[in-house]
């Protein structure tokens, strides 16, 4: 009804970016402002267009839309694209948040700008391809095409130990892929017999930790979705079977990472690593509501993760920010910047409090809804889910007072200054969507109702056939 | 058509030829077999085919010389070693591999890989000057014996129980039953051709031949003669032995596992590059194998367009390597390539491009190579070999991206001189192939599954 291929269009439009940025030579001042702009402006036309895809988009049906389908490769292997009402606002938030993480860099990039601007809108095109895939083989090519950029993004403008934690981060991701690969490829021939999803997350705080500040806005925020996302687009439809039957498994899973990784939280000296502890947690509520398979529990998932996106996405530019001024981590090398900061301190607050979860924020609907989807499911597990609520806030208010809070006596700190315009800038759209979001959700919800409500009953009904060819044999 | 190619070649030596006489009669056979469309037909009495999976595997092989000879004119300028000999010595190589793919009797068979070998053995050791050079020829020679007297024990037992040396009269022989003798013989046989195409265990010189011997020769040795010994092994074991399918399976998955899990884990430790990429060939013959494991159809379209791309992606690094030019000086340690992408952008751009390849990365073209021998593993029910080949490939993923991290994450070391225009253009055309195979791989693939077709 669009015309054809504004999925592609979305998806390819960041190529442009690089193109133009391929011609820029020379680092004097003037190019690079060239080249920050002309990649600002790109990622910024591809939200547009994707806003645009968001209008033509029919909220009320669960089938897919904007489908093109090409023939590629022979052998089973076809260029697919849609995207339907769990896709949809993973594709809205991947295009939101990229203007911010390039804002995010402005500065504080300086070494091989160009090269940075482009890996990063590659990493653009490979997530929003992510998303839109209706192939299997397409979805982890793009999937897997996305370790290319993040590897050099993490290696060449992270932070010290920024080597290790690349090669971390791409092998970890790397063999948990390929196993996806051969389940993918089994699935070829037969299909519903194994569901092999590997949970491997101790690559994450270090991958977090060295990356440069938009590198984990984007790995927080979109990176860690695509797992979420594959659960969704996958696991539940094509293993009825096992997911229900892996489900007790999956709920331990996501008790202890949620419990686990909030102590661990706790104990943490490095703030980027403290929140990227608390990230794990919170996909522990999105696997859980996931595989309650109910519509709270997956509604609920599914907000969690765009609000995850959101307000981890900013907490990570928020570390930026005091990164950029003191070049350390370190909570300790903090303390009393309230004197100092006050709209940073503000900021600060509102993330925090929507990271716990406080009512009014977009934290505490996805929190609620999947809690609530739990406790239908699993009582147990939904009390001892519930007692990660408190951890977190018992972590996040912890790091807050010692970063805010407290007597400004550090020498270092005493000349800290508050944001900049353009901080101010990259930090207002986050607040408003945070707090609106978490007010009214129902643009959201209704985006994924259909979608989920679809789910669950083809979901219910092969249960039932699987019953019944269990019952008659 | 082979005949007058045949004629051609032969013909030359008595003129003292140039390369690029050489060059243009491989391109003029190139051009020759991609536009022939002749039915399959046989010649001398069923020693010589000439079909599909030939022609696919020949034209392969034909590029690896071209490019070889390319690559290597500026490395032979340099060394003081243009002699006419050089291409010589690669069209009669050529010669002997195209020989080897059209075989269809064991003794056009041990005619090919003699002819191959002593070629090479000659041009392994071509720096004659160079104590390394003189010393991979040696080693190379000896162990070659080796494998030339197991090749023809095993060719002598099978001719022995068989009766004949044909393949399909082979193949009539044992559909029945397998003597044992019939075994060894298979086993011997497929030993001597997995020396060729340097596969574990019997990789034991790979190494050290591929450190010694002249950069250009380890590009011929590494492209144009591992398509010829896989294309033998694949035409062997499927004429001649349909009958005794699981018993060579089992070797071939053996080898395959080891291959592959030697590949990864000892290129970790290299500092040379040269043995880097010996290690990398071990492991992705045992790739490649993964594709002869599944032993039908599928797995041998797998193991055509595995090679395919392995050609390419070998030919784009060797060139690579032949760039790596300090002050006049050659060097080749993976150290001398750090910081490469601020002293020369573009190179350190292929070079990784390549490396992710190797690695497998989607959506580069190494990718699709694993992509379609996983795929037939998978459909012939090997799902160990699939996740030991991937678990391999994971390690392996790390000695590639350490020469990434060495060239995009650590200091400058000192520049590179200009490398020569065929270098660069090998490298660039070869990176931009692996880079843009997914818009339209429709040729290879078409191609691919047509010479796996003419094998059954």
């Amino acid at each position: 009804m669009f015309g054809f291929g504004i999925l592609s269009g979305v998806i390819f439009l960041p190529f442009v970016g690089v193109a133009f940025l391929l011609t820029q030579k020379g680092d004097d001042e003037a190019s690079l402002r060239n080249i920050r702009w002309a990649t600002l402006a790109t990622t910024i036309a591809t939200f547009a267009l994707s806003l645009f895809v968001w209008s033509g988009f029919d909220t009320t049906s669960a089938a897919f839309q904007f489908v093109e389908e090409k023939n590629w490769l022979g052998s089973g292997l076809v260029y697919k694209m849609g995207v339907d009402g769990f896709s949809m606002p993973f594709v809205l938030l991947t295009t939101f948040l990229m203007p911010f993480a390039i804002l995010a860099s402005w500065t504080s990039v300086e070494k091989r700008v160009k090269e940075y601007m482009i890996a990063f809108l590659v990493l653009e095109t490979l997530m929003v391809g992510v998303f839109c895939a209706l192939d299997l083989v397409l979805f982890y090519l793009f999937f897997e095409g996305g370790l290319i950029p993040m590897f050099l993004i993490i290696g060449i403008w992270g932070g010290k130990r920024r080597v290790y934690a690349s090669f971390k981060f791409f092998l970890y991701t790397l063999v948990g892929s390929l196993l996806m690969l051969v389940a993918i490829l089994a699935m070829y021939g037969k299909a519903g017999t194994t569901d092999i999803t590997v949970l491997v997350h101790t690559w994450l705080p270090d991958a977090h930790v060295e990356a440069p500040t938009a590198g984990s806005v984007i790995l927080a925020a979109i990176l860690l979705k695509m797992g979420g996302y594959g659960f969704i687009r996958f696991s539940l439809p094509m293993f009825p079977d096992a997911s229900t039957h892996f489900a007790p498994f999956v709920y331990a899973l996501s008790v202890i990472a949620i419990v686990y990784t909030s102590l661990v939280a706790l104990v943490q000296e490095d703030i980027k690593k403290l929140i990227a502890y608390s990230s794990v947690a919170h996909m522990g509520y999105v696997t859980m509501g996931l595989f309650t398979l109910n519509a709270q529990g997956m509604q609920g998932a599914i907000f969690q993760m765009i609000s995850h996106g959101l307000v981890a996405g900013a907490l990570f530019l928020c570390v930026g920010v005091i990164y950029d001024r003191m070049h350390t981590r370190e909570i300790a090398a903090y303390g009393g910047l309230v004197n100092r900061m006050p709209i940073y301190a503000f900021v600060f607050m509102l993330f925090t409090m929507a990271n716990v979860g406080l009512p009014g924020t977009t934290g505490f609907i996805g929190e609620f809804l999947s809690l609530a989807g739990a406790f239908q499911a699993n009582s147990w597990v939904a009390l001892i889910a519930t007692s990660g609520v408190i951890f977190s806030a018992a972590y996040a208010l912890y790091l807050y007072r010692r970063v805010i809070f407290g007597a400004l006596d550090k020498a270092s700190l005493m000349s800290i200054a508050d944001l900049t315009p353009r901080e101010i800038a990259i930090f207002a759209p986050l607040v408003l969507l945070t707090i609106y979001y978490g007010v009214q959700p129902q643009p959201i919800l209704s985006a994924t109702q259909a979608s989920v409500d679809n789910l669950i009953q083809t979901h219910t009904a092969l249960i039932d056939a699987i019953k019944l060819a269990a019952a008659g044999q | 058509m082979v005949l007058i190619l045949i004629g051609a070649w032969r013909g030359e030596r008595g003129f003292g030829l140039v390369d690029e006489m050489a060059v243009g009669i491989l391109g003029l056979a190139l051009v020759t077999i991609a536009l022939s469309s002749t039915p399959d037909t046989s010649v001398f009495d069923g020693a010589y085919i000439d079909d599909g999976f030939s022609r696919f595997m020949k034209a392969l092989t034909l590029i690896g010389a071209i490019a070889s000879i390319l690559m290597s004119v500026d490395w032979l300028q340099r060394n003081g070693l243009e002699k006419f000999e050089y291409p010589v010595l690669i069209i009669l190589s050529t010669l002997g591999m195209l020989l080897l793919i059209s075989a269809d009797n064991l003794i056009a068979l041990y005619l090919g890989l003699e002819l191959m070998s002593l070629a090479l053995y000659v041009m392994a050791a071509f720096a004659r000057d160079d104590g390394q050079s003189s010393e991979a020829g040696l080693k190379y020679f000896v162990l070659g014996a080796l494998s030339s007297g197991m090749m023809l024990y095993g060719a002598s037992l099978l001719y022995g129980f068989a009766g004949t040396v044909s393949f399909s009269g082979i193949a009539a022989a044992v559909s029945t039953s397998a003597p044992i003798g019939v075994i060894f013989g298979l086993v011997f046989v497929l030993a001597a051709l997995a020396f060729k195409m340097s596969a574990a265990p019997f990789h034991m010189w790979t190494p050290d031949v591929y450190q010694g011997a002249p950069t250009p020769v380890t590009a011929f040795f590494a492209s144009a003669a591992k398509m010829a010994a896989v294309a033998i092994t694949l035409r062997l074991v499927f004429t001649a032995f349909p009958g005794v399918k699981d018993q060579w399976r089992q070797i071939v998955v053996f080898i395959s596992i080891a291959s592959m899990l030697l590949g990864s884990f000892a290129a970790i430790g290299q500092e040379n590059i040269k043995r880097l990429m010996a290690y990398s060939s071990i492991g992705h013959m045992g790739f490649a194998l993964i594709g002869l494991a599944a032993a039908d159809e599928a797995g041998v379209r797998g193991v055509a367009i595995y090679l395919t791309i392995y050609l390419i992606m070998t030919l784009g690094t060797f060139a690579a390597i032949l760039a790596m030019r300090v002050q006049g000086k050659y060097v080749e340690n993976v150290a001398d390539l750090a910081g490469l992408s601020r002293t020369n952008g573009w190179m350190a751009f292929f070079l990784a491009m390549l490396m992710f390849s190797l690695a497998g990365i989607p959506p580069l073209a190494g990718f699709f190579a694993k992509y379609y021998v996983l795929l037939a593993a998978v459909d012939a029910g090997l799902f160990g070999l699939a996740v030991i080949g991937v678990l391999a490939s994971a390690v392996a993923a790390y000695y590639y991206l350490r020469v990434v991290k060495v060239m995009y994450f650590d200091e400058p070391a000192p520049a590179f001189d200009r490398a020569p225009m065929a270098v660069r253009a090998v490298l660039a055309v070869s990176t931009l192939a692996l880079l843009g195979f997914w818009v339209y791989p429709t040729p290879v693939m078409d191609a691919a599954a047509a010479a796996a077709k003419s094998l059954f």
